[in-house]
C-alpha cells in the first residue's frame, strides 16, 4: 500500500492525540494546552451547559502525571473563590485519560485586555483582584507558583479569574516532591518565576514575585525580565510609570524574599492605597512628590476653598469699586 | 496504557530462540523501519536513490542475517538510536570496502515507492526530522493497514470506507462532509459520526499497541508516543 499523505498524516496525528468520547461530555475544539495537560471546549449533555474540560495530554501518562492533574483538580475544588474557576467533575475517559470538567470562561486573556485602550486605574483595579485570589489561595495554603498574565483571565462582566494551577502547591507538599508538576526541573516561567523557584523553594513570596511581574506586564505591556534588569527595563520605555507604582513593583520583585512584600494582601494594599492617593510602604517621597499627592487627594477641597478665595477676592474688589 | 511487563513487543521478539517468531518480528520491524532508514542514507550519508535503495536493503539482509535486532539492550539506547547507529556503521563498512549488497538475495522486504519518497525528501535539509517524520509515517501507515484488516475481517466494509474517505484524504479539499457520506451510503448522519468515532478509538489503540510493539521499555514507548504525537517532554 503506498504511503499516506501529509495531510492525512497531521490529522491521524491529532486523531491519536484526541481523547476518546465520554457518555456525558461531548468533546468539541481544543481550546488550551499547558505542560501537561490540553483544554477542550465540551458540552455537558446531563446539564446542557457547555463547559472545559481538561485532560492528560498524553495517552501514554505515568502514574505521576495522573496524580498530578488530580491533584490540580482537587486544589481548584477546594478554593472556592469568585476569581478562581471551579471544577464540576472529575473522571477517566474510556482511554484511560484522566480528566476533569470547570466552568467554561469566556473573556479576555489579561495580556491581550492590558494590550487593549484601558486607563492604568482600570488596569490596577483588575489587578487588585488578582491579588485578592491569590491571597484567598495562601490563606487556604496553595501556592499557584506559575502566576503570569497568560494564567488570568478577565469575563464579559469585569470578572477576574486565576487560571492554570497546574503547578500549585499546598503548605502539606514538600517543597520538591516527587509528583511535582515539573519533577527534576523548576515549575514556573521565566520572569514571572521568583529566583528561588530555581531551587524548588516556593512560598507564599514566590507568588508576590508572580504578582509583581504582571503588575510590571500591567504597567509597561511587555513581559519582564530578570529582577536585576528592571532599571534598565523601566528606563527603555517611552512612558515610564510613577515612582510609587515603581517602588511597589520592585518591592514585589526583589530578589531576596525577605525584601519583598511578605503576603499578596500587602501587595493590593499598597496599590489601592496609590490609586487612592494615599503614601505607599514601598516608596519614600519627597517633598514636591508628597504635595502633589496630598493635593491629588484632596482636590475637591482645595478646589472649593480655591474658588471661596476668589470669590472673596472679586466681592472685596467689587465693594471697593 | 503503560508497557505490560509480560508483554513482548517486536524488538524483544527480533531476539527469539523460535525461527518463525524471530523471523516475523524482523520482517515487521523492517516493514516500519525502511522508509526512515531510507531517508537517513540518503540525507545523512548523501547517497543517490539508486544507491540509499541498495544500502538500505542490504542492511537489512545484513541485520537479518547478523542478527543485529536480536542484539538491542534496552538499557543502553531507543530502539531507534541503536537501529541508526547500526545503519551508519553498515554503510562506512559498504562504502570502504566499495560493495553493494545484492539487494537482500531475494527478498525485498516492503514494496518500494521510491519515487514517491524522494518526492518528500526533495528540499528537506534535515536528516534528523526526515528520519523521524518517516518513522511516524510508517507507523500511521502500517496501523491504517491493520485496521483495514480487521475491519475487511469483521464485514465492517461501510465503516472502513467511512475512515478512508474522510479521515485519509489526502487534502482537506477532499474530505466529504458527513451529511455528504450518510447519502452515499444511505445512512443517517447520526450513524456516519457513530461509526467514524468507533473507527478512530479502534485505530488510536492499534497505533498505541503498534508504537508498544516497537519499544523496548516502559521509558522508550513514552518517549515513542511522545514523538509520533510532536509533543514537547516538559
Amino acid at each position: 500500500m503506498s504511503s499516506i499523505s501529509d495531510a492525512a498524516l497531521a490529522r491521524l496525528r491529532a486523531l491519536v492525540d484526541q481523547p476518546a468520547e465520554h457518555p456525558r461530555y461531548e468533546i468539541g475544539e481544543l481550546i488550551g494546552e499547558g505542560g501537561m495537560g490540553s483544554v477542550y471546549l465540551a458540552h455537558d449533555l446531563e446539564l446542557d451547559r457547555e463547559v472545559a474540560l481538561k485532560v492528560l495530554r498524553e495517552p501514554t501518562a505515568t502514574a505521576d502525571e495522573r496524580e498530578r492533574i488530580l491533584r490540580e483538580a482537587r486544589i481548584l475544588a477546594s478554593l472556592e473563590h469568585p476569581g478562581i474557576v471551579p471544577v464540576h467533575d472529575v473522571g477517566t475517559l474510556p482511554d484511560g485519560r484522566l480528566f476533569y470538567v470547570m466552568k467554561r470562561v469566556r473573556g479576555e486573556r489579561f495580556d491581550d485586555f492590558v494590550r487593549g485602550p484601558r486607563s492604568r486605574t482600570e488596569l490596577l483595579r483588575a489587578f487588585l483582584q488578582v491579588c485578592d485570589a491569590v491571597a484567598f489561595a495562601h490563606a487556604a495554603g496553595v501556592i499557584h507558583r506559575d502566576l503570569k498574565p497568560q494564567n488570568v483571565m478577565l469575563g464579559a462582566f469585569g470578572e477576574v479569574l486565576v487560571l492554570d494551577w497546574g503547578v500549585a502547591k499546598t503548605s502539606r507538599q514538600p517543597s520538591r516532591s516527587a509528583s511535582d508538576a515539573t519533577a527534576g526541573t523548576a515549575a514556573g516561567t521565566p520572569g514571572y518565576m521568583a529566583p528561588e523557584q530555581m531551587n524548588g523553594e516556593a512560598d507564599e513570596r514566590a507568588d508576590v514575585y508572580g504578582l509583581g511581574g504582571v503588575l510590571f506586564f500591567l504597567l509597561m505591556r511587555e513581559h519582564p525580565s530578570a529582577a536585576r534588569e528592571t532599571a534598565s527595563q523601566w528606563a527603555s520605555n517611552a512612558s515610564i510609570p510613577p515612582a510609587a507604582l515603581r517602588a511597589i513593583c520592585e518591592r514585589a520583585r526583589a530578589g531576596d524574599p525577605a525584601a519583598r512584600y511578605q503576603s499578596a494582601a500587602s501587595v493590593a494594599s499598597d496599590v489601592a492605597n496609590y490609586l487612592d492617593a494615599l503614601p505607599v510602604a514601598a516608596h519614600t517621597e519627597g517633598i514636591v512628590e508628597r504635595t502633589k499627592r496630598i493635593a491629588v487627594r484632596h482636590r475637591t477641597a482645595i478646589l472649593l476653598v480655591l474658588a471661596y478665595l476668589v470669590m472673596r477676592v472679586a466681592l472685596l474688589v467689587f465693594t471697593r469699586n | 496504557m503503560g508497557f505490560p511487563a509480560t508483554h513482548l513487543s517486536l524488538v524483544r521478539r527480533a531476539g527469539s530462540g523460535d525461527t518463525a517468531t524471530r523471523t516475523g518480528a524482523e520482517e515487521a520491524l523492517a516493514a516500519v523501519y525502511w522508509v526512515p532508514i531510507y531517508a537517513h542514507v540518503r540525507l545523512t550519508h548523501r547517497q543517490e536513490p539508486a544507491d540509499a535503495e541498495d544500502l538500505t536493503q542490504g542492511f537489512f539482509a545484513d541485520a537479518l542475517r547478523r542478527g543485529l535486532f536480536a542484539r538491542y539492550d534496552p538499557e543502553r539506547a531507543r530502539f531507534r538510536t541503536y537501529v541508526r547507529r547500526c545503519v551508519d556503521s553498515y554503510v562506512a563498512n559498504a562504502l570502504q570496502a566499495e560493495r553493494r549488497l545484492k539487494r537482500g538475495g531475494a527478498a525485498a522486504f516492503v514494496p518500494i515507492e521510491v519515487a514517491e519518497i524522494e518526492g518528500r525528501l526533495t528540499n528537506e535539509p534535515d536528516a534528523d526530522a526526515a528520519f523521524q517524520r518517516e518513522w511516524v509515517r510508517s507507523v500511521l501507515t502500517a496501523a491504517v493497514r491493520q485496521l483495514r484488516e480487521r475491519y475487511r475481517d469483521s464485514g465492517r466494509v461501510v465503516q472502513l470506507t467511512l475512515f478512508e474517505r474522510y479521515d485519509l484524504a489526502d487534502s482537506d479539499e477532499a474530505r466529504p462532509t458527513y451529511a455528504e457520506l450518510a447519502t452515499e451510503h444511505d445512512i443517517r448522519v447520526t450513524q456516519v459520526t457513530n461509526w467514524l468515532a468507533a473507527a478512530r478509538r479502534d485505530f488510536r489503540a492499534i497505533v498505541l499497541d503498534t508504537v508498544r510493539d516497537l519499544s523496548g521499555s516502559d521509558d522508550e514507548f513514552r518517549a515513542d508516543v511522545r514523538d509520533l504525537l510532536g509533543v514537547e517532554p516538559r
